[in-house]
């Protein structure tokens, strides 16, 4: 079971705490989007075993939504942050960076 | 107005951790920016405190204000003067964007008192409870058995809670059987 | 026989006699005593049977390692099978009954499976599985059911209070052996948040038993200072009869404590589940000594040696007059030496090793006792009990030199570390060749949120067997845990242990190595399931190679004691198969809790009253005093109806549908989901919300809005008011608040943060009553205070003003085609307002109605309800409510998903009205049938029933459906399939069944 740092309320919060809310930084894709631009953003995901982004939500405490990125093969997580950003900050991709060299999601890396 | 009754009508529990619901308690859902020189004054004057630090409150009687989280306050005032308080802040904040909503009926308040409450409620709460890291003065938004619940200390052996009021009669009765089952003998 | 010495004890207090009870038979034991003990002391040797063939079974280990010793215990409220009765501390009244046999313990019809058992091999359900069904069905199953089963289920609801805590801590340590509390001493040091757990009721593990110096201390004088010191520091936690239980992701621990099971009596709960956060856990579990496989080794009177030893050390108790020890490793000396010491006999000690050397050996020797090296035993010989064993050759295939007359076999094949907590969460294992054993990884340590070992282990869990080794390890594990915890070292030595010296353990695997098959398949492995040497090899031979495979093959580990004694064994037996190494084979995986524990410390509080929450409107008392026959909606109750007198429910919802009709009713609308959004650009983001437009409602006006998800399925729908400029204020329906309300906070925090909108779910803040039928104008002018005429508050518009003193916002807005508001008040005064509604409607009728006739009174309109007509795959275009899908709209959420090519599809099933041409009620979930049949062979079908009502209005069955190409088909007839199998024709009609020009409501 999981522990969250809430970068919106400093609490170090237990996942039941929390609710778990998909894949972090989609894209949306609305009305005049190609079939297959709208087709991927509702439900092609990257579910690596690895390094990933989540969204989560501080759902039983303060209300708001963070970003995680973690590793969904330890566990490990390599920092959370504001869900107002399109992509993860440098100071997250750097933390990635140390401990899993050359790591990619998505556009990012 | 003489109708107006709470929850459940200042309900108690008595016993060596006595759970006691507060009565009505006017009780302000307030949004905007926190850092707002206008909200922070209104805040002050309806207080007496100033807006809190993330993860803290602040009361004295009825009156008191806890921070609820980035955009969100919770002002609190006699459940009697909660309109008026909201049409002070509308004043107030004229011109701004936020929102102030009264909540107080929409709210459960209960009182944990007693000298082991801190466990009662470490037997709900997945919150570090221990004296070193929750003390007075602090707040924490939690999960208290299977509800959302908030909770602070007005001195060392008193907790107030508060939750939504349909569920008011669960959240008396997970504390009133938590207290009754004694003392864990941890903190 | 086994009975009571009269020196030794340590646990036990020989001037507190306890009574208890056993299969009816009174018995007397000791204070301190484990049932266990007690029995034995009492000669009771044959404690059950085994699960498959209902073998004699007596205790074989003495602590929670026990696969044999299971009783029931308690009666009544108390009543609870399967307890282990090495691990139930012995209380005044104890009542126990042996499980699994039939008739009796002592003569057991099932034990004839024991002379089946070359029909009931390895793998026999599976292979059973693939005979015709009726074989199965008529006489496996019948037999089976009769003789399976551990122990009995209760019959009452457990009397007992249970609970959970949560606790904090920057070092958990688990074990409260020597290694234990040397690791919480050197960690308390640090100044770190400590604790320390031990599921037995003593401190001091075997150490005490065994009695190693320390410090220069006996082992006992060391565990006593060491406690008191721990005791005196304001940062240690000590927690006795407490297990870790499980060890989870990123420091989460569950440990068991078992307050009152030694004592009935005591106030409080009987079980804790510590719901545990530690930053670093250091497992000092110590190890499980391993049974030896040869023929007989499950007859009762067979143990192990250092079960032997307790017995006699910690409670007095001697299991046999004449021991035989049979080992291959010098710590069984240790039990030959108490029991030579305690003047009971050991006949031989019988050592599988050609020529060990070490201090306890020359020990032994010294005794006088005899020793047999290169010697195993071949067969033990007895029933319910020892009478002696067959010795040979431990190179030989079991050729019988001769035969010794004893009562008790003490066995010892080596030690295995308990690795469990160390495993639980991912912490790897290296097989140590030279010790015989798995033991963890320090390099592959379970990995936290930081990507670092969060689990330390120490001692004897750690493959440090002995005394010197384990306590130092157990203070650098300590040091280490704190350190990793983030508290600096503190200067200090490891506690300095000094033991006999003992020569190296040799891996005996089978006894004697290359015994025959008669002998194999009357060696257990595993004695709870009973599983023996030939088993593991047949599945191998059937290729079962996969360790996973063979357990669930031969249900080797898979009983109540989850394999602690037979595991390794038949892993080892498995390799040998196999041909493998037993790294490669590998080990099956540890799961939590390491012992059972009780359901109900799971579930704690949450029962009764407290086993879920129960959402109450501020009217739910009335309705509860006034014959409110309850439905679940989400966690809400709501009255389904108000039964008065010998009414059946559906009288009741005829009636309140028509009073309703004709005259006035009340709903409690509390539940309704209401939310406030404000902000500049609240209208802008309500657009996107909802299908329809939302900006463009004046302020005091109401409209009905739909929302979809991102994949244009409807999602909510609910009626919006606009409050002034900036606010509007959205209804859910009852289960949508909370749904609709994260819904918008997600939009707005995720990708539209930049816009300026507040949202508040102030639902519970007001009690919302529909005042519904043709008197409820009347009754709203009676208590009078706000024009609520039709010029001043006409339909889809809404008020604030006062109604009979109340502070109110009144909705004009009907979802039952009747003259309709719907009035809100504080909830703080919600009861009070009920109750002049109430009163003053008295003259025209008033009755209060429930969530079924509202249902039928939507139906009857042709009003679409969320989870009726939609079932997550349902569009708006289904239901025919294009009209509000706005086309001024560039976007709102749904938009684009409505554009794909399936929801366009003309063929999709649309909404219609269906009425029987016998007036009947066709049955919820009914399709309507076509022609031919589909690739299953099943009937096609051309729509579904989504709701079916009698409607007392009309007094006749009424229902809407979705139906292929429904909408063009007006007064065709189809027909429904019913349960019986028979179908109903109906008639495809316009799904507005009553007052279609809406006349009721336009008054």
């Amino acid at each position: 079971m999981l522990t969250l740092h809430c970068p919106n309320c400093g609490v170090h919060a237990d996942e039941t705490d929390l609710h778990a809310e998909g894949e972090a930084h989609l894209k949306r894709f609305g009305p005049d989007s190609s079939d297959d631009d709208f087709h991927d953003y509702m439900f092609q995901r990257q579910n690596p075993k690895g390094v990933h982004f989540e969204r989560w939500k501080h759902v039983y405490g303060c209300g708001k939504y963070f970003l995680a990125a973690r590793c969904t093969a330890t566990l490990e997580v390599f920092g959370t942050y504001s869900a107002q950003t399109h992509e993860p900050p440098q100071a997250i991709k750097d933390a990635i960076s140390a401990k899993r060299p050359g790591w990619s999601w998505g556009d990012f890396s | 107005m003489s109708n107006a009754v709470s929850t459940l009508q200042g309900k108690v529990a008595a016993g060596e951790v006595t759970v006691r619901e507060g009565g009505l308690r006017g009780m302000i859902t307030f949004r905007g920016d926190l850092s707002n020189a206008k909200l922070k004054s209104v805040c002050k004057s309806l207080t007496g405190f100033g807006v809190p630090e993330m993860g803290k409150a602040a009361s004295n009687g009825d009156k008191g204000v806890a921070w609820m989280s980035p955009d969100e306050l919770l002002i609190l005032v006699p459940h009697a003067e909660t309109n008026a308080a909201i049409a002070a802040i509308e004043k107030a904040m004229k011109g701004q964007h936020f929102l102030a909503k009264n909540v107080s009926d929409a709210r459960t308040h209960l009182t944990v008192q007693g000298l082991f409450s801190r466990e009662v409620i470490a037997k709900l709460a997945p919150a570090d409870l221990h004296p070193d890291s929750f003390k007075v003065g602090d707040f924490r938004r939690t999960r208290l058995g299977q509800i959302a619940a908030a909770f602070w200390m007005t001195d060392d052996e008193t907790f107030e809670v508060i939750c939504f009021r349909s569920v008011g009669q669960y959240a008396f009765d997970l504390l009133a059987a938590s207290a009754k089952a004694g003392p864990v003998g941890h903190f | 026989m086994s009975t009571r010495l009269a020196l030794g004890g340590r646990l036990v207090n020989k001037n507190k006699a306890v009574s208890f009870a056993f299969n009816g038979k009174n018995l007397r034991g000791y204070e301190g005593d484990t049932l266990a003990s007690a029995l034995l002391a009492n000669d009771q040797m044959l404690v059950g049977r085994s699960f498959k063939y209902h073998r004699p079974r007596g205790v074989i280990a003495s602590g929670a390692e026990e696969p044999n010793g299971l009783v029931n215990l308690g009666k009544g409220s108390t009543f609870e099978p399967n307890q282990r009765m090495t691990t139930t501390e012995l209380f005044e009244g104890l009542s126990a009954t042996s499980q699994n046999h039939w008739p009796s313990l002592e003569f057991d019809v099932g034990a004839i499976n024991t002379h089946l058992s070359r029909f009931l091999p390895a793998g026999f359900y599976y292979k059973m599985f693939i005979h015709p069904r009726p074989f199965w069905k008529y006489v496996y199953e019948p037999i089976i059911r009769h003789s399976a089963g551990l122990g009995k289920a209760p019959t009452e609801q457990d009397s007992d209070t249970y609970e959970h805590f949560h606790a904090h801590f920057d070092v958990m340590i688990v074990g409260g052996g020597i290694s234990g509390l040397a690791a919480a001493h050197s960690s308390a040091q640090t100044g770190a948040r400590v604790l320390l757990v031990e599921q037995t009721a003593d401190w001091g593990g075997r150490a005490v038993v065994d009695a190693p110096k320390i410090d220069g201390l006996t082992a006992q004088e060391w565990v006593n200072k060491t406690v008191q010191d721990l005791e005196s520091m304001g940062n240690v936690t000590m927690r006795l009869r407490m297990q870790g239980s499980g060890v989870y992701d990123h420091g989460y621990v569950l440990a068991y404590e078992r307050l009152s099971d030694h004592a009935p009596e005591m106030e409080g709960p009987r079980h804790r589940l510590w719901r545990i956060r530690a930053k670093q856990i250091v497992t000092a579990t110590g190890a499980i000594e391993r049974p030896l496989s040869f023929a007989g080794n499950d007859i009762p009177g067979v143990l192990l040696a250092a079960a032997v030893r307790d017995y006699a050390i910690n409670f007095g108790v001697s299991v046999g007059d004449r021991t035989v020890v049979v080992t291959n490793n010098d710590d069984a000396y240790r039990t030959a030496i108490v029991l030579k010491n305690a003047g009971l006999d050991i006949p031989a000690i019988i050592d599988a090793r050609t020529a060990p050397e070490g201090d306890l050996i020359d020990e032994a020797r010294a005794l006088g006792i005899r020793i047999e090296f290169g010697k195993a035993v071949a067969k033990v010989k007895g029933g319910k009990r020892v009478t002696g064993v067959e010795i040979c050759t431990q190179a030989g295939e079991g050729a019988v030199l001769e035969e010794i007359s004893c009562d008790c076999v003490a066995m010892s094949g080596g030690w295995s570390p308990v690795v469990h907590l160390w495993s639980h969460c991912g912490g790897k294992l290296n097989w140590d060749d030279v010790q015989a054993m798995f033991r963890p990884d320090p390099e592959r340590a379970p990995t936290g949120a930081d990507g670092l070992g969060f689990v330390t282990t120490a001692g004897v869990a750690n493959g440090h067997l002995f005394t010197a080794e384990a306590v130092a390890d157990g203070f650098a594990a300590g040091r280490a845990a704190a350190k990793a915890a983030g508290f600096k070292s503190k200067a200090g030595q490891a506690p300095l242990g000094e033991c006999a010296h003992e020569g190296p353990i040799s891996a005996v695997w089978l006894m004697p190595q290359g015994a025959k098959h008669a002998l194999r398949s009357k060696a257990w492995l595993d004695f709870q399931n009973d599983v023996k040497v030939s088993d593991v090899q047949l599945a191998a031979q059937e290729g079962y190679e996969s360790v996973e495979h063979a357990k669930r093959y031969t249900t080797i580990g898979m009983a109540t004691d989850q394999g602690k004694l037979s595991n390794i064994n038949g892993l080892a037996i498995l390799s040998k198969a196999l041909n493998a190494d037993i790294p490669n084979v590998g080990t099956t995986t540890f799961r939590p809790p390491y012992t059972p524990i009780s359901l109900s410390s799971i579930t704690g509080v949450a029962k009764n009253e407290l086993f879920q929450p129960i959402r109450k409107t501020p009217m739910s008392d009335w309705h509860a005093a006034n014959g409110a026959d309850f439905e679940p909606v989400g966690q809400w109750r709501r009255p389904y109806a108000y039964i008065r007198g010998t009414e059946t429910v559906e009288d009741a919802v005829n009636r309140e549908v028509v009073n309703t009709r004709e005259k006035l009713g009340l709903l409690d609308a509390s539940t309704l989901g209401k939310l406030v959004v404000k902000g500049p650009d609240a209208g802008k983001f309500l657009d996107m919300m909802y299908t329809n437009m939302m900006s463009n409602l004046a302020v005091g006006k109401c409209r009905y809005g739909l929302m979809c998800s991102e994949n244009g399925f409807l999602s909510d729908d609910g009626v919006v008011a606009r409050i002034d400029e900036d606010t509007w204020l959205c209804h859910t329906t009852t289960g949508g608040a909370e749904r609709i309300h994260a819904w918008m906070e997600d939009w707005l925090q995720c990708e539209w943060w930049d816009w300026k909108v507040y949202v508040a779910n102030v639902t519970e803040q007001w009690a919302q009553v529909a005042v519904v039928g043709p008197n409820a104008r009347k009754v709203l002018e009676k208590i009078g205070g706000m024009d609520v005429s039709k010029e001043t508050l006409p339909f889809m518009q809404w008020a604030d003003g006062t109604l009979g003193g109340f502070d109110a916002r009144v909705y004009r807005i009907s979802f039952s085609g009747e003259l309709s508001y719907e009035i809100a008040v504080p909830a703080s005064q919600g009861a009070a307002f009920w109750e002049l509604l109430l009163a003053a409607g008295q003259e025209f009728g008033v009755m209060p109605y429930g969530t079924e006739a509202l249902h039928i009174m939507r139906a009857e309109k042709g009003f679409i309800m969320i989870g009726d007509e939609t079932d997550g795959t349902v569009i708006p275009q289904d239901l025919n409510l294009q009209w509000a899908l706005s086309k001024k709209k560039t976007d709102y959420l749904g938009k684009r998903a409505h554009e794909r090519s399936h929801m366009a599809d003309p063929n999709r099933w649309k909404l219609v009205g269906l009425e029987t041409l016998d007036g009947s009620v066709i049955p919820d979930g009914s399709y309507a049938i076509a022609d031919g049949t589909n690739a299953n062979g099943q009937r096609n079908t051309q729509g579904r029933i989504t709701s079916t009502y009698y409607s007392p209005t009309l007094k006749k069955g009424i229902a809407m459906g979705l139906v292929l190409h429904g909408p063009d088909r007006m007064g065709e007839e189809i027909e429904f399939n019913k349960v019986d199998g028979t179908t109903v024709r109906a008639k495809i009609v316009d799904p507005v069944f009553y007052d279609k020009e809406g006349a009721k409501n336009n008054v």
